[in-house]
Parts: C-alpha cells; structure tokens; sequence
C-alpha cells in the first residue's frame, strides 16, 4: 500500500484557497477551525492552538513581511522560531514571530513593512 | 538563585532520555527547551524508524515521543518549556527568558541537547516566499497539518528528503521533482524506492540554479552538473510553487562555546562539534552533550547518547557506582555500535572514535579524565 502521485496539481497556491489537510494515511485528529483571526482586517479561518503561520498558510498567505531596505517580500522558512522570516505586526506589536506565536480569537495580524510601526497602545 | 543538580538544554530525544536515565538514578533534574512542545523533531517523524527491535524499529517516530514524555512524567522529571537559554556562566550559571523577563538557575552539572539547525543553500530567488527548508514543510504538513505549498521540488536525496517528499506525498502535495547534486541518492534505497514507485522524478547530477517569481515563487530553473559544476546548455525549467531544501544540517555549540567547551571539526558529522569523551564529557568537566550538537546522526543514536550522558551524569554526582556505571555505559556503547554501523553509519563510527581518541590523547592525566 503506498501513496500514488497521480493527479497533477492543477493550479499554484493562491490566497483564499483552504490548504489544511483533510485525508491523510496516517495523521489522526486532523482537526476543523474552530475560531478566527484577522488577516489585514479581513477574518480568516484558525484553530485553536495552531501558530499564525498554520492558519496563514491554511489560507493561502504566504507573504508575511516585506524588507526593511528593498522591500523584498519574506515567508516562512524554518519554521521553528529560527529564522525571523515569518515576523509580522501582531495585536499592534511588530517582529512577532508568526511560526511560534499560537493563535488566540480575534487576533489581529498585519503584513510587517521594514520594522514596523508599534500601534499606539496607550 | 534557585539550584538544581543537573540542567539539561533541550527536550528533544537526547535530552529527555539524558533526563530519565539520570532521574532513574535519583538525580533532581531540570530540562528546560524554547519551544512550546517536548520532544524537539520527534513528533514530526510519522514514518517508521529502521534497525532492531531495542531501537524501535517499526515504530513511528511521535509513538516513541509519547513514551518519552510518559517516562519523564512518572519520574518527576521537571521539563520547563517556552524558555530560551540565553547564556551559561561560570559556575553553572543558567540564565534564560521568560514572559517574565530574564532569569537564572545553578546547575551542578549540565546536559547540552541543543540539535542542529538545517542548512540552506544561495541561489538567485531563494529568499522568495515559497522557498523554505525540508523541516519548515515536515513541520507544517505533519505537526500542524497544513499543506505549505502544492508543487513541490525537494533539493536534496539524503534521508531527510526523501522521508519529508513522501510525507508530501501523504499530505496530499505534488513532488515536481527531487533533485542531488550527487550523482547517486543519498539516502537508504527503500525511501527513494517508495518515491520512484510513486512517480517522483529524480534529478542526479543537477541543482536548482534560479527560482522566479514576482512575489512567490513560481518556477525553478535546475541545471545539470559535471563534477558539481554546471553545465552551460542544461537548464531547464519546472512549474513549483515550493522549494524545500534538505542539504544537512549544522550542530548548535553556541552554548557549548560559552561554557568554555573547545569545539572540533567533523566532516561526517556536520562541522564543527564539541570535544568530548566516551561519556559525552566535553572539555568543561561539568558539561556534557547528547544528540545531534555532538555530530548530526539520528533520533535513535541521540537517544543512546542521552542515556550515556545522563549515566555519566548521574555518576559523576554520586548516585551510581563507578562499576555499575561502567555496566550501563558498556550496554549502551554497544547499541551504538550496531547503530553506527553500514553503508552510512560506519563514517560516522569513525568520526566518533576519531573524536574520542583526540580528547583521550590531549587531556591524558589532565583535569578532564
């Protein structure tokens, strides 16, 4: 019993498209979102527990932060905290590191430009 | 400032099994980790693990986590997670962050788990959205169940990329391609055979030359090599949107440097590791190492390691005789050895043996025995 690479991907990854997997030989507890953040103002699907990055790339986001001098667009990468590639604006305070960082409801996550700007949180 | 006996970095399976061992002995042991979860890459691995039946052949990879944090959970083992260690200090200093700003602990003695850290490869593009290392994917598709990409290219035909490709599989991606830059896979034949069956073409001799794309990444451009230098006239392009790189990985020694530890270089065993002895001592007598920052191997061989490290441990704080030390240690070194052995370990027992005899050479009759 092995897997087949039979059906061609039709398309490239793009945003709106639920990229969770349904099936899987192995994996169990494959689980349904069950709560909500948001994505540049707009709600998007999340579960509880997962990092910002699961849900992002659940999405079909996978640009997180643009670079500070060029302006180049960054993902992620390790995806283990290592890195800093997938570093966004999140609840107001920039360099949040989105593969380590687990979701709560309601969050809200922003594209980082550069630095960031900190949202005044007075 | 609190104290424990023995501080392991690390909850990974060197770490964890370092920390049962020493805690069966009767040692009070702290491990501390900076990620969220134990059992560092060990509840990615859902394929089955290889060789004989003490080291878990046939199981998956996340059941023998299980066991390990149900062993360090009925021994008591203390397992402090989300806490980076920052910095060790003369005399056992520990000093690590926490949500409450920076902290510090005394450890008699230390255990060093730390791991590797993967390598990436420079080409035009490979900072593009889309381009990420094997273990980013692995973790995505098998901890958190989502798919990172659909198209896949893996660089790479070692053990990791073989086993991450067909988990790809698993989850449901497409493998464009796997591409060495080698003329012959560098992994056991029964992973790359699974691939094959399922269609997955090889690309031997190649590597990926460019990856274009306006924002993410949309195709890649693989060039043929002769003796690993590219051949002008062999490009050819492939329609991906990922591409995962599984070319190694380094030892971490940041923390073995600063404890003072002298590091040397093994081309077997990922670069620069820190000198140690048959007991995973290094060269600061109160610092030892298990696992992959002592030379990249497998789970199984940094579980071993672990249980030699938290032996010595245990023995060098007084809670094991030297001679019933020296049986464990015995029993454990020969379930290295069987692991360390065929077409990819026998480098790597090599290596180890090298290391071990350097150190016995240079510290002979010296502080560290």
């Amino acid at each position: 019993m092995g897997v087949v690479q039979s059906k061609r991907a039709e398309r490239m990854f793009y945003m709106g498209e639920d990229r969770r997997i349904t099936e899987h030989p192995i994996l169990e507890d494959l689980r349904e979102p069950d709560t909500y953040i948001l994505y540049n103002g707009k709600s998007i699907p999340a579960i509880t527990g997962e990092p910002i990055a699961a849900a992002l790339l659940a999405a079909g986001v996978r640009i997180m932060r643009h670079t500070a001098k060029s302006g180049q667009p960054r993902g992620i990468f390790c995806g283990i905290g290592r890195c800093n590639d997938c570093k966004m604006i999140v609840d107001g305070v920039p360099g949040v590191r989105t593969c380590v960082t687990l979701v709560r409801e309601g969050m809200e996550v922003e594209t980082q430009e550069g630095l960031g700007e900190w949202r005044d949180l007075a | 400032m609190r104290k424990v006996q023995l501080m392991i970095v690390g909850a990974g399976p060197a770490g964890l099994s370092a920390g049962i061992e020493a805690a069966r002995a009767g040692v009070q042991v702290t491990i501390i980790d900076e990620n969220l979860r134990p059992g560092g890459q060990l509840f990615k691995q859902i394929h089955k693990f290889f060789g004989s039946r003490v080291h878990n052949a046939g199981v998956r990879g996340y059941r023998i986590g299980e066991k390990l944090l149900q062993d360090t959970k009925d021994l008591g083992v203390e397992v402090l997670l989300g806490y980076p260690v920052y910095g060790i200090f003369p005399g056992g200093e520990v000093v690590y962050g926490s949500a409450d700003g920076v902290r510090q602990m005394k450890a008699e003695k230390i255990i060093l788990a730390t791991g590797a850290n993967e390598n990436n490869l420079y080409f035009e593009g490979s900072t593009l959205p889309g381009v990420m290392t094997a273990g980013a994917a692995q973790t995505m598709i098998n901890l958190h169940h989502v798919l990172p990409g659909t198209r896949v290219i893996m660089v790479g035909s070692g053990n990791v990329g073989l086993i991450v490709s067909y988990q790809l599989l698993q989850a449901g991606a497409m493998v464009e391609a796997v591409v060495e830059a080698a003329p012959s896979i560098g992994g056991y034949g029964v992973h790359a055979g699974k691939l094959k069956r399922a269609g997955v073409p090889f690309y031997l001799s190649h590597t990926v030359r460019r990856a274009f794309g306006s924002t993410e990444v949309e195709a890649v451009e693989l060039v043929e090599l002769d003796q690993f230098k590219p051949v002008h006239g062999t490009e050819k392009m492939i329609e991906a949107d990922t591409v995962c790189m599984a070319v190694g990985l380094t030892p971490m020694t940041e923390l073995a440097s600063l404890c003072g530890c002298e590091l040397v270089e093994s081309r077997w065993l990922g670069g620069l590791v820190p000198a140690h002895d048959h007991n995973m001592r290094t060269t600061n007598p109160d610092v030892y190492i298990a696992g992959d920052i002592s030379g990249v191997e497998e789970a199984s061989t940094a579980m071993e390691e672990g249980r030699l490290a938290g032996t010595a441990a245990a023995e060098s704080l007084g809670y094991i005789t030297e001679t019933e030390a020296a049986t464990r240690k015995e029993e454990i070194h020969r379930r290295l050895a069987l692991l360390r052995s065929g077409q990819f370990g026998a480098k790597r027992a090599e290596a180890k043996a090298e290391i071990e005899k350097d150190f016995a050479m240079r510290h002979r009759g010296g502080a560290v025995s």
